[in-house]
């Protein structure tokens, strides 16, 4: 594997940085932990999400389906099996129902997809509330574990690690090619002989995978899961509106809109606690109408014609744009 | 002379508060409360939580304040959305311990997000005097948190209530032994008929039609069709705001004429009778106040006086109670010191507007199980340990 | 017997609410996640116009349908137009739509929340019994099933029976080819959209009468509408109306004689078979 020098320069300020993040629980074990737990918590959903959904463009709204299942699958399973086989399980049972929901809808146009995943959550909220009508006398379940704050914000820490390590191991290989030529063109990706919608299906398991495992290592958070909750539907949405506000060209993309969104919402559930809501859909419409491709992508945008040759630079210090 | 006035009424007002500020040295007691404002359990927590908070406050810092130790200290409220969400209920909790350093917390509202919280609560070791969750698991969630009280009881203890009521009307001649059984699929239904079923076969019950529902369904008309054609004498519903609204309303439409018609969390609430008028008399329910204690009477008063809305009739007494237990615990300790505090909530007896609550063993075991709409109010029948049950009456025909 | 009656009652509550966001995405090809805010808006200006001035719906639909449509109307030259005129294929308006509509939603929620606050709400309007074939109903179903009758009659005769109606279609079909034969594309998928507004506010109306509503519940309407136009294949009305009353058909099948916890099952496995074996919907044309 060779690595250019630029990606073992953002391997090491990667690596420096998920240090000094780790440090944190040392520093405080409080309220600031509990932000920033949030923020790696959604870093990981994002980036997992962008994995599937940056290159084809496809928006998926199933993120709290595969979530409530992951923490589902603890709350279920705590009495029988250790942690770990549990969250490992959570990301099996998302990506299961990733491969049946991709093929059902991932033959056809992008818009039946948004559609069918955004009532998804819901359908399995009930089924998995039927389920348990049927099968037990309570609906929530208890996850009572030795884990305190600071465990699971590590766990979410390496979490987030693995996907951004599987996000560029995909884009140096011949799978995210592929998926980058879907992106761009599907006709013309179907024509070269690439079976689209298979490999769209893996993708999106992969990315489910993640958003499941997050889910499981939030369960002992939670403490009582139940269905309303650990399906709930605005997970979903939080997730698009970080990681499209970010950017969803670049595997860092969504890090870039996590960060701040969770800090102003944060701010502002504090001071205006009656009017997240009219934030939220401020930001979308921000995102829309100013930035459609993201912080990142309008940073690239600016980038790009700071080099162009409008100055007198030499022709030779002329590098393309990024 | 206009511009003399002024100027005078404004010197008195400076005067005035000049005066009261070099009052006897004040301090401010500062308390937390993290609920929902947003999100599916908003409507409910705005009934029957933030009114009373809002409420006990006003009363507190309008007699001068809590008295402890030698001081008057003012209540000062700092209060965050958990958006209904276990998640930024956590983080609000973090935020009051931590950042805002609240002297005390106020219990979060509905069994999921104080089940969600009591660990956080627990572990910065302030009282935990739940009011709105109602579950079997009390017992060992007193042994986990042993900070946290519990006053609204049981799901057995509601479930048996309805069997009680039912069996009273039996007995009674009112009605027969056929009851149509539904419940709402989320925890409290679950847990309600998971005790409720038991209970009422035990008395003699036949259950001849059950069914469960998903949580926000709006389209009850098949399951009233199919409980009415099953013949019952007596309905019950383990239901939910919405649900319980929807079922009344089907069960009157198709004229579903039982002896005994029972829906769940919501026939409490003021808007229900406000809604259903003639129709809602004889409705039972979960809850239920003390028909003649003057204490209720004079609180339902005030609430209304203060807030601008009624009190719904089972877990608003209960959640203004456990405020007055807090403030009685503080002045008794006369120290703010929250060991102390928890300590002083299982000594003694408190009283409050729902009676003599003892928490001795953090478990407030008196509550009114089942309430029936009589002549606008919503008495109780059914109850443990509390007297002053009103007898249940036989529902008349829906008009 | 009973149980057709109360499932086609309930197919035409789905088609009041699917009815308008088949014109906003059938003609002006906008995905409007925010048509169940609109819905509960108009839920809540029926029950204020009802408890404080005792104005009974069915008038207050004189009052509500206009402005639904007026407000409709701007958002769409306002908010949409430059969205319409930026992109540069029907997935790229799609993709946008639906994100500036989902700002939308969340907007209206707010706006509503501070306005009505969290609770819920309901009135009791018409509560009465209406005998069919020896069985009860709600009167304020029927009259509601009625209204919708009257209202997707209007709509079709319309659409099908007049010019404009005829160039309304064509847009839907194709928007390229209709502007080539001289219809207005931009004019027509205005007025659609502002219309659609305007039926899913009579809609919202109609249904205050009979259910339970508050400000976060939109997207529970929009799920099913989305479901809905799906179904009938975009943009045609008969194809939504007959969608509507399969919905509720088998829905209210599925709750009364298998089980109520599964209503939502039977839904999404309805759509699904529809998306694998007719992704065009009842209605609508085999895609390119």
């Amino acid at each position: 594997m060779r690595l250019s020098a630029g990606e073992i320069w953002t391997g090491l300020v990667g690596a420096f940085a998920v240090g000094v993040a780790a440090l944190l629980p040392l520093f405080d074990q409080g309220y600031y932990l509990a932000l920033a737990l949030n923020i790696v918590l959604y870093a990981a959903l994002c980036t997992a999400w962008t994995l599937f959904s940056g290159p084809t463009h496809y928006v998926s709204l199933a993120t709290a389906a595969f979530f409530g299942l992951g923490t589902y699958a603890v709350g279920l399973g705590l009495d029988y099996l250790p942690f770990p086989a549990l969250v490992l399980a959570g990301g099996a049972a998302a990506a299961v129902l990733a491969g049946l929901v991709g093929a059902a809808t991932l033959r056809i146009s992008g818009v039946y997809f948004v559609i069918f995943t955004f009532g998804l959550a819901e359908l399995v909220r009930q089924v998995v509330s039927y389920a348990q009508t049927k099968l037990s006398t309570r609906m929530g379940l208890y996850v009572f574990t030795d884990f305190t704050e600071k465990h699971i914000y590590w766990m979410l820490l390496a979490l987030t690690v693995l996907v951004f390590i599987t996000g560029w191991l995909i884009n140096r290989s011949r799978f995210g090619f592929a998926m980058q030529i879907i992106g761009n063109d599907e006709t013309v990706a179907r024509h070269s002989g690439i079976n689209t919608a298979r490999l769209k299906i893996i993708l999106f398991m992969i990315s489910g995978a993640f958003i499941g495992m997050a889910g499981a290592i939030l369960a002992p958070r939670y403490a009582y899961v139940e269905p309303p909750s650990a399906f709930n539907p605005m997970i979903s949405f939080l997730v698009v509106i970080m990681a499209l506000l970010g950017g969803t060209l670049r595997l860092w993309g969504p890090l870039v809109g996590v960060i701040p969104f969770t800090l102003v919402m944060d701010f502002v559930s504090v001071r205006f606690p009656n009017d997240t809501s009219i934030v939220i859909g401020i930001t979308f419409l921000v995102i829309v109408y100013l930035l459609p491709d993201g912080v990142t992508g309008r940073l690239e945008q600016l980038l790009a014609r700071i080099r162009q040759p409008r100055s007198h630079a030499e022709p030779a210090a002329v590098k393309e744009p990024a | 002379m206009l511009r003399k006035m002024t100027l005078m009424l404004a010197a008195s007002a400076v005067a005035v508060v000049a005066a009261t500020g070099f009052a006897a040295a004040q301090d401010t007691l500062k308390i937390g409360a993290s609920a929902p404002k947003t999100g599916p359990l908003a409507g409910g927590a705005a009934v029957t939580h933030w009114p009373n908070i809002k409420l006990w406050i006003e009363e507190v810092n309008a007699r001068g304040g809590l008295k402890v130790g030698g001081k008057n200290m003012k209540v000062e409220l700092i209060e965050y959305d958990d958006k209904t969400s276990g998640e930024e209920a956590v983080k609000n909790i973090q935020r009051l311990a931590t950042v805002d350093k609240v002297d005390f917390i106020v219990t979060p509202y509905s069994t999921g997000l104080n089940v969600a919280t009591a660990p956080l609560i627990a572990r910065y070791g302030y009282p935990h005097i739940t009011t709105s969750a109602a579950t079997d698991n009390v017992p060992e969630f007193v042994k986990r948190w042993p900070n946290s009280f519990w006053l609204l009881g049981t799901s057995k203890q509601l479930a048996e209530g309805v069997a009680d009521a039912l069996a009273k009307l039996r007995n009674s001649g009112a009605i027969g032994k056929r009851v149509a059984l539904v419940n709402v699929a989320d925890a409290f239904g679950l847990e309600l008929v998971g005790a409720g079923k038991p209970a009422l076969q035990k008395a003699g019950f036949d259950i001849v039609y059950e069914a469960s529902y998903p949580l926000g369904t709006q389209d009850v008309a098949p399951i009233i069709s199919a409980a009415k054609a099953a013949t019952p004498d007596a309905f019950v519903a383990f239901s939910y705001p919405p649900d319980t609204f929807a079922l009344t309303e089907q069960a009157q439409i198709q004229k579903l004429d039982v002896g005994a018609f029972y829906v769940g969390v919501g026939t409490a609430f003021p808007g229900y009778a406000a809604r259903f008028k003639d129709n809602a008399s004889g409705v039972m329910g979960v809850g239920g106040i003390t028909p003649d204690s003057k204490a209720i009477q004079d609180y339902r008063k005030r609430h209304k006086e203060v807030t601008g809305a009624d009190a719904d009739s089972w877990a608003s007494a209960t959640t203004y109670a456990g405020l007055e237990i807090l403030g009685q615990a503080i002045e008794r300790a006369g120290t703010t010191d929250k060991a102390a505090v928890i300590a002083e909530i299982k000594k003694k007896p408190f009283t409050t507007v729902i009676g003599e609550v003892n928490l001795a063993d953090n478990v407030n075991h008196n509550i009114w199980a089942v309430g029936q709409w009589q002549g606008g109010s919503f008495n109780g029948v059914a109850s443990a340990g509390i007297a002053g049950a009103k007898a249940p009456v036989k529902k008349d025909a829906w008009k | 017997m009973e149980t057709i009656v109360t499932g086609i009652l309930l197919g035409g509550t789905y088609a009041l609410v699917a009815l308008g966001l088949t014109l906003q995405y059938g003609v002006s090809r906008i995905m409007n996640l925010a048509n169940g805010e609109t819905l509960v808006a108009a839920c809540f200006i029926a029950f204020w116009l009802f408890t404080s001035y005792q104005v009974s719906p069915l008038w207050g639909l004189l009052v509500i349908a206009p402005v639904a449509f007026v407000v409709n109307w701007a958002i769409y030259m306002l908010l949409l137009r430059p969205l319409v005129d930026r992109a540069k294929t029907q997935g790229m308006l799609e993709v946008d739509s639906i994100l500036a509509t989902f700002g939308l939603l969340f907007m209206f929620q707010g706006l509503m929340l501070r306005g009505f606050g969290g609770a819920y709400t309901s009135y009791a309007f018409l509560a009465e019994r209406f005998e069919i074939f020896g069985t009860f109903y709600g009167l304020n179903r029927v009259v509601a099933f009625v209204a919708a009758v009257l209202i997707s009659s209007a709509l079709y005769l319309f659409l099908y029976r007049t010019r404009y109606g005829t160039a309304v279609r064509a847009v839907a079909v194709n928007p390229n080819s209709a502007s080539l034969v001289g219809i207005d594309v931009a004019r027509a998928a205005a007025l659609s959209f502002a219309l659609g507004g305007a039926l899913t506010a009579c809609g919202g109306a109609l249904l205050s009468t009979y259910y339970t509503f508050n400000a976060s519940m939109g997207v529970v309407f929009t799920m099913k509408a989305l479901i809905i136009v799906i179904m009938g294949g975009v943009g045609d009305v008969r194809g939504a109306v007959i969608a509507a009353l399969i919905l509720g058909i088998t829905e209210t099948a599925v709750a009364r004689l298998i089980d109520p916890g599964l209503t939502l099952a039977a839904t999404y496995a309805l759509f699904t078979l529809v998306l694998l074996f007719r992704p065009q919907g009842i209605f609508g044309r085999q895609q390119a």
